[in-house]
């Protein structure tokens, strides 16, 4: 499960390079740099606070970042607007729901099919295959319901449709499976394999342990901004610099994120404190509490 | 050289002035993220509440400036930020610009009612002091009021960086719920804010009422000229907004000084802010996609095509019996103004209602049809729809320039083009002529001429019932639902490769043109039209009289119509009350504007609750009910208000979950 190299002969699907965000005097994303390669799922954990959403934010262009480049597809994309990510095969998911909440289940993957088609689809509509999405995430179910009315884990299986109407090359998802219970995860692991089988790349920021590490080929550890460690489930689970960081030892944190000019973005990192020591990071697996998933992790 | 110093210091003491209310602006929109366009209007009535205390009831000089600055204004503002503009933030911008818009208006009507017009004068500080420098006497109001500007900057340095609820202010422009967190009141903060930002409108209305006197419109349109230099700091930086106002103040004095006073440039002088406003606007960098779902929309009931068509009929049918009723030509030509406002209003279903957007203007872009259809002197359909053509473009070009902006700049730059186009346009020579008799001729169709006021009235309805089953179709189409998805979240609609841009560009065309062709039908209904007919300010009553009535179905724009016409002969009925009406509608908008669903919907639920205790007992007395099916349902053929029930998934009719 672990025979992707980062990098290698062909240039990767998705390249952050050196990508540096900075809010006012808060630095949420530190010279993050990493790849995700097609046919593979990766994920990007790290506690809260730690700048994964921002970096989800950059890659899909809804934040500029102060420096560094996104290459997608062999193309440098860093200045180019969302919308024409979306167009190259870039399709993501939302941490803080973006269902369209006054349409139905349905009309929400309608409306991604219809965009996905451009004029055409404005025009004269396909109906085509949707139902088939829907019955894929396994939310047919709830396809006349309005998207406001249905539960957290389904809107988010519902993004993940919505995304899949464009077909794209690449699947940014935030917290996907928060709100979904066990054998719920359990089929959703089985989709995300399905997809990167499809030849697509994935990347994931997730904070259920069990499924990243089942279902990851590659990790990257993200904290305080900073990438800390990068390698397959195994190489993470026994890296002590991980440990520490979801050990949350305090007296690491660097003074000017704690005084920031902006007090709301550095009372952010300040909730990391509230990180619950993680009991045993010997066992096979490592479940990470998901701390504070209220508190709005992107400072903007 | 001793003109360019006094014109410089006369700038630089309406720039303060500017600045200090311009201050006030930005500060309630940071922390609480509500535009609050009825800014000017609180420094409108706070500066006639000035002269009440100071002029009229003689009371001392500064225990007035006490009264206003230190008492009312900070009372009123707590006030409305705790019990109005509330929660409004993290709503739709459409939302929180109806809500202040419908306090602008309230607050003139008030003014009016309470104040009726006479001359009244407000002295200048210190009359008769001042300063000669060279040439140039200085009087002491201006020093005055350079020295206040200064010190509220200062001021509010001290306020925002050295103290604790500063800092807490500061926090809360970035996030409100994060500062709840970590013991911060937010709810504090905001009413903080709105008693300053109120006292700085109301002292920098004071400080203007003197010079450019206390009148009901001038003093509330400082709120362009607050935005204008407050969008130079993007509305957040207030060293910026300073910068912004002492630069709108001098342009201005220099425009007064340097432009011919006649002829076409004269008009620039009075819309120097406005054109200021543009031109910072068209410089701003590109803004962030607003990520995070938008909270608290409902949409209405859409009723099936079938039913639309029916309904439509029956209008025209209405219509048709008062015609042939021997209706005289007085009220047939209240009835096609009625459906001339529904049509301008049924823009606004689209425009709002749909697509989330808001337009300050859209009598103005009527007026550009109108004015299209005149001169091009071609009373036919052609001529008729190169009028709606000519709108349309005109629309697309206001939403233009700020293509790349967010909804709100693109709500201020319409009502800075309404004024715009009101002062400059509109009343120049060229264009209505000044006392507005401009001929335009009856529509002729297919080569036959309506010359009957009451056939063009219903040559008119039939364009309003067309006009709204065409948006009734396009909502049900695939563009109506990217519509609806781009209102509900933008960021996923950019994430799955819409460029809004453009479309939102199309889509403000395609509003202006439907407003276009209402002003071109209703320059044939009169006959004579002028500036007066679509002066920028009756653009804000329609969007208020739209919204209460339902901005998000065609039955409210039908109905919001008939009150829009009829508000000025209540008005000319009831002069003595004209103000109230005003207050009532502006203030009634405030309490009903949170739900753009409007009295229409309202109707549409008392319907079904009819339609559900009368069908059960009609299906017992008439076992055998045909066309009816045991659910009771219906097929839409019988009258009634149910009739417009829903039938999509997406009109579940539920109820509305507001912020």
């Amino acid at each position: 499960m672990s025979d992707h190299p980062i990098g290698g002969a062909h240039a990767p699907l998705l390249e952050v390079d050196h990508v540096v965000v900075q809010f006012g005097g808060v630095t949420a994303v530190n010279e993050a740099t990493f790849v995700a390669d097609a046919g593979t799922v990766t994920g990007l954990i790290g506690p809260n606070g730690a700048g994964k959403t921002t970096c989800f934010n950059v890659i899909s262009g809804l934040q500029k970042p102060t420096r560094g480049k996104v290459r997608f597809r062999g193309r440098n994309v860093t200045g180019a607007p969302v919308h024409r990510r979306s167009k190259r095969g870039m399709g993501r998911t939302f941490q803080r729901l973006e269902a369209f909440g006054s349409l139905s289940v349905r009309d929400n993957v309608r409306v991604a099919y219809d965009i996905h088609r451009g004029l055409a689809g404005l025009v004269r509509p396909g109906a085509k295959d949707i139902d088939a999405l829907l019955d894929r995430v396994g939310i047919s179910s709830y396809a006349d319901e309005r998207a406001d009315s249905i539960p957290t884990g389904t809107a988010r299986l519902l993004e993940l449709a919505r995304c899949l109407a464009g077909d794209p090359k690449l699947l940014l998802l935030d917290e996907p499976s928060s709100g979904l219970d066990e054998s719920e995860t359990d089929d959703f692991g089985d989709l995300l394999r399905d997809l990167a089988a499809e030849g697509r790349g994935i990347l994931m920021v997730e904070h259920d342990m069990d499924l990243v590490m089942g279902v990851c080929d590659t990790i990257h550890v993200l904290d305080f901004g900073s990438i800390i460690a990068s390698g397959t489930p195994g190489e993470i689970r026994r890296d002590p610099a991980v440990q520490r960081a979801y050990l949350g030892y305090s007296d690491e944190v660097p003074e000017h994120e704690l005084v920031g000019a902006s007090a709301g973005a550095s009372a952010v990192e300040e909730t990391r404190t509230d990180l619950v020591p993680v009991g045993a990071a010997t066992e096979a697996t490592t479940v990470i509490p998901a701390v504070g998933a209220t508190i709005p992790e992107d400072v903007r | 050289m001793s003109s360019l110093i006094s014109f410089t210091i006369l700038g630089l003491f309406t720039g303060a002035a500017y600045a200090i209310a311009a201050s006030g602006l930005v500060l309630t929109y940071t922390t609480t993220r509500v535009f609050n366009i009825a800014h000017g209007a609180f420094g409108m009535v706070m500066a006639f509440v000035f002269w009440d205390f100071s002029q009229r009831q003689g009371l001392n000089l500064f225990l007035s400036l006490f009264l206003v600055l230190g008492v009312i204004a900070p009372a009123i503002g707590w006030g409305i930020q705790r019990f109005v503009t509330k929660g409004l933030g993290e709503g739709p911008v459409s939302v929180a610009l109806v809500v202040t818009v419908g306090l602008f208006v309230g607050l003139i009507g008030l003014a009016q009612q309470v104040w009726p017009p006479e001359p009244r004068t407000v002295p200048p500080f210190m009359a008769s002091s001042g300063v000669q420098l060279g040439d140039t006497y200085i009087t002491a109001h201006q020093i005055i009021t350079i020295v206040i500007s200064i010190g509220v900057a200062l001021g509010l340095y001290v306020l925002l960086n050295r103290t604790r609820i500063g800092t807490a202010m500061r926090a809360s422009v970035d996030n409100p719920e994060l500062l709840k967190l970590f013991g911060g009141k937010p709810d504090t903060v905001a009413a903080l804010s709105w008693a300053i930002g109120i006292s700085l409108a109301a002292l920098g209305g004071i400080l203007l009422s003197s010079v450019i006197g206390l009148s009901y419109y001038d003093l509330t349109l400082l709120v362009i000229n607050a935005y204008a230099a407050a969008m130079l700091g993007r509305l957040k930086s207030l060293p910026l907004t300073f910068v912004g106002a002492m630069g709108l103040g001098i342009l201005q004095s220099f425009a007064v000084a340097y432009l011919p006073s006649d002829g076409f440039l004269a008009g620039t002088r009075a819309v120097v802010p406005a054109l200021f406003l543009f031109v910072v606007i068209v410089l701003m960098p590109q803004a962030q996609l607003r990520i995070g779902q938008v909270k608290g929309i409902v949409s209405a009931p859409l009723p099936s095509i079938t039913k639309s068509v029916a309904w439509g009929g029956a209008l025209l049918v209405f219509v048709a019996l008062l015609v042939g009723g021997g209706m005289s030509t007085a009220n047939l030509l209240l009835v096609g103004t009625a459906a001339t406002y529904a049509m301008v209003m049924l823009s606004l279903v689209l425009l709002t209602g749909y697509g989330g957007h808001v337009s300050l203007a859209q009598l103005t872009f009527a007026g550009v049809g109108a004015l299209a259809y005149a001169k091009l002197e071609q009373p036919n359909l052609a001529g008729l729809f190169l009028a709606a053509a000519i709108a349309a473009g005109v629309g697309a070009l206001v939403a233009l320039p700020v293509l790349r902006l967010t909804g709100l700049y693109l709500a201020l730059s319409t009502l800075a083009f309404g004024v715009l186009m009101d002062k400059m346009i509109f009343q120049a020579e060229f264009a209505f002529g000044f006392n507005g008799t401009l001929q335009a001729g009856r529509l002729s169709i297919l080569g036959n001429a309506i010359e009957s006021t009451g056939g063009y009235v219903l040559v008119m309805t039939l364009f309003l019932v067309l006009m709204g089953i065409a948006l009734l179709l396009l909502r049900r189409g695939s563009l109506g639902r990217v519509l609806i998805a781009m209102r509900d979240s933008p960021a996923a609609c950019g994430t799955l490769g819409l460029d809004m841009r453009w479309f939102r560009v199309g889509l403000f065309g395609l509003s202006a043109g439907m407003a276009g062709l209402a002003g071109a039908l209703f320059a044939g209904l009169r006959g004579t039209i002028g500036a007066a007919d679509f002066q920028f300010f009756n653009s804000l009553p329609l969007l208020l009289l739209a919204v209460v009535f339902g901005v998000t179905s065609v039955t409210g724009a039908t109905l919001g119509g008939v009150g829009l016409m009829l508000l000025p002969v209540m008005q000319s009925n009831n002069p003595g009350i004209a103000g109230l009406i005003f207050a009532v509608l502006g203030f009634g908008a405030v309490a009903l504007g949170r739900d753009p669903n409007g009295l229409a919907n309202l109707m549409f639920g008392l319907g079904r609750r009819i339609q559900a205790l009368v069908l059960p007992q009609l299906r017992d007395r008439l076992p055998v009910l045909p066309g009816r099916r045991p659910d009771g349902s219906d097929d839409g053929e019988d009258a009634g208000l149910a009739d417009l029930l829903p039938e999509t998934p997406d009109a579940t009719g539920k109820v509305p979950a507001h912020v």
